[in-house]
């Protein structure tokens, strides 16, 4: 591993919930080396989502600060997070979050509607990353056609697309079977080590923080151990 | 352009409920489009006093007043007046009461000097003018009818009675003749006014209105001024106008037309409002997970307000387009079918046009923009945890 790609500093989250401040990050330090494939674990409601949505620039912290890749996330505008999002992060969710109403082509394509290409470089891209998660051969079909580990792959082409350095996945193997969940995470090791992705995985499952270089656990907004897989 | 391919896709996401609300702005056009037609055929189209090539003159409280025929002679004599000439409404029907059209008894040199744009055969006009209860009907009617010169013509007033007691009206078809003017009617029957004077109960000496025509370089509005001053305070006194005036003021006697237009058009689209807003409250919030992966994805605010107002303007646009279209095709039919009827001749105007292309805008953004703020306002984190 080399060079830090994501600094957390002291971050605090605290939600409104009625009248009752939730504090669900408490003065966390984190730092993230490029390269690095890390898991984070812990039980419901410990903040780990929390944690994925700050390093993604979805959320701000309340205190503390966001740094990836030189870039302070914490201070940005909502439009430069925006385009901040679009180039350097790609995002993989439980439920895939595909677009029911376009291929898988047109699925991975989106994030490439942001930029200048044409249609056919569009289009171009996209094929390498279906490429890339072996599903070429599904390009033309809607996601209701595929299944779940297919629509996940499809998912992860969209986060690969735009060839950003980090990955953040959340539960990414939470909707699968056994079977299916560990091609994915077998993927995810590929895009990892061959493809030199930063990849930070939120799950619960034991056997899927397994294929992560380390493991992080996080319990009542706080850092509670370093485990090495 | 390279969103449309996904704005596109959402609009169609649940096909039959952007059919119906595609359908229902169709139909709301088509009757914009239809409305619009009749609207601007019966009220003759507004032309101004100051572009008028032809005057009408009729008495000041009302179009059902008669005038006497000794203003025609006076009329003449009023400087920048050319030719004049007298007509009055019939309000018959042949054979059956679905058969109305508009019968004038006229003086017929004078009347056709007015409106050269009526194409007779010369031997027919002849005939009509050496026949005291002779006819000449527009081709339309004719056609429509099934009569040809020489057939026998009845009409039945339900104005007029003659001396006899009887509303019957023989006359004799001696002419058939066209208009020859772009868009004009022939939907009319003329007569002499000399044997409707003669065989009418009253009303001897009376005529309904008075069509003139202006000498070059008259200015239409000091000729109107100078005409109803020379009546004043009389027992008559008249009202001079276009020809457009007093087509529009012959219509609002059954009522206001352009208002009851706008009426039944502010409706019409205040109701395709709520549909189309409904349908694209219920497409935002049906998909709100799948507006925050834009967002996450990086599509900024704005674009994802611009993605979801284009599916409203898009959805209004089709529905519009073929409303439009649709409403293009009925008025031509229905032209064609009035002018065996009546005479209004319906088309879409350019300001038409113009005004349905602006209200589709409107009505597409008005429509989407609650759903689309919505959109805009979406805050990621919460939205995917809603999953």
């Amino acid at each position: 591993m080399s060079d830090t790609l994501a600094e957390l500093r002291g971050v605090s989250r605290t939600y409104q919930k009625g009248k009752e401040r939730v504090e669900v990050l408490h003065e966390l330090d984190l730092d993230i080396p490029q390269g690095d494939f890390l898991a984070i674990m812990g039980p419901s409601g410990s903040g780990k989502t929390t944690l994925l949505n700050l390093l993604g620039g979805l959320d701000r912290p309340t205190n503390g600060t966001v740094t990836v890749g030189g870039a302070e996330l914490s201070t940005m505008s909502n439009n430069k997070l925006s385009n901040w999002r679009s180039s350097h992060v790609g995002f993989v969710f439980q439920f895939y979050n595909l677009l029911p109403v376009l291929t898988a082509q047109k699925n991975v394509e989106l994030p490439l509607l942001l930029t200048n290409f044409s249609g056919r470089e569009r289009a171009e891209r996209a094929a390498i990353a279906l490429d890339i998660v072996g599903l070429s051969d599904r390009a033309k079909h809607l996601p209701r056609e595929l299944s779940g580990g297919e629509e996940q792959r499809v998912a992860i082409a969209r986060a690969i697309v735009s060839d950003p350095k980090l990955l953040l996945c959340d539960e990414p193997t939470g909707d699968l079977d056994r079977e299916t969940a560990d091609e994915i995470l077998k993927l995810l090791q590929i895009l990892n080590r061959e493809h030199s992705k930063t990849i930070v995985m939120v799950t619960h499952d034991a056997q899927a923080a397994d294929y992560a270089k380390r493991t992080l656990h996080v319990d009542k907004g706080q850092l509670e151990s370093r485990v090495a897989a | 352009m390279k969103y449309f391919g996904l704005i596109w896709k959402n609009a169609w996401r649940k096909k039959i409920r952007t059919l119906l609300t595609v359908l229902s702005v169709f139909v709301a056009f088509l009757m914009f489009a239809l409305l619009n037609a009749v609207g601007q055929a019966l009220t003759g189209g507004g032309a101004t006093i100051e572009s008028a090539s032809r005057l009408v003159v009729i008495d000041k409280v009302s179009l059902i007043n008669l005038l006497p025929i000794a203003y025609e002679r006076k009329i003449e004599a009023i400087p920048g007046v050319a030719n004049v000439a007298h007509a009055t409404w019939f309000g018959g029907y042949y054979q059956d009461p679905k058969n109305q059209f508009g019968q004038f008894p006229v003086a017929p040199e004078d009347y056709v000097s007015l409106y050269p744009e009526l194409d007779i055969p010369q031997e027919q006009w002849q005939a009509f003018l050496a026949n005291r209860t002779g006819a000449l009907l527009g081709s339309s009617l004719a056609e429509a009818y099934g009569l040809s010169v020489g057939d026998n013509l009845p009409i039945h007033s339900s104005i007029w009675t003659k001396k006899d007691g009887t509303r019957d009206w023989e006359f004799q078809l001696d002419g058939i003749f066209t208009n020859t003017s772009k868009g004009g009617s022939d939907a009319m029957m003329l007569f002499h006014y000399d044997y409707f004077d003669e065989a009418r109960r009253g009303g001897q000496g009376l005529v309904g209105w008075y069509t003139l025509t202006l000498n070059e370089g008259a200015n239409p509005a000091e000729v109107a001024n100078a005409i109803d001053a020379e009546f004043a305070n009389s027992p008559n006194e008249t009202e001079t106008s276009t020809e457009a005036a007093f087509a529009q003021s012959f219509m609002e006697q059954m009522g206001n037309i352009a208002l009851i237009v706008q009426l039944i058009l502010g409706a019409v689209f205040f109701t395709l409002l709520l549909v189309t807003g409904n349908t694209m409250a219920q497409s935002v919030r049906e998909r709100i997970n799948e507006l925050a992966v834009l967002k996450t994805v990086g599509f900024r605010d704005r674009t994802v307000l611009g993605i979801v107002i284009s599916e409203s303007l898009l959805i209004m646009i089709i529905g519009g387009a073929l409303g439009l279209l649709a409403g293009a095709g009925l008025a031509k039919a229905a032209s064609a079918m009035f002018a065996a009827m009546g005479g209004i001749g319906l088309s879409l105007s350019a300001e038409t046009l113009a005004l349905a292309i602006l209200i589709m805008i409107v009505a597409g953004v008005l429509s989407g923009i609650f759903p689309a703020l919505k959109a805009m306002r979406l805050s990621i984190v919460d939205a995917l945890a809603r999953g």
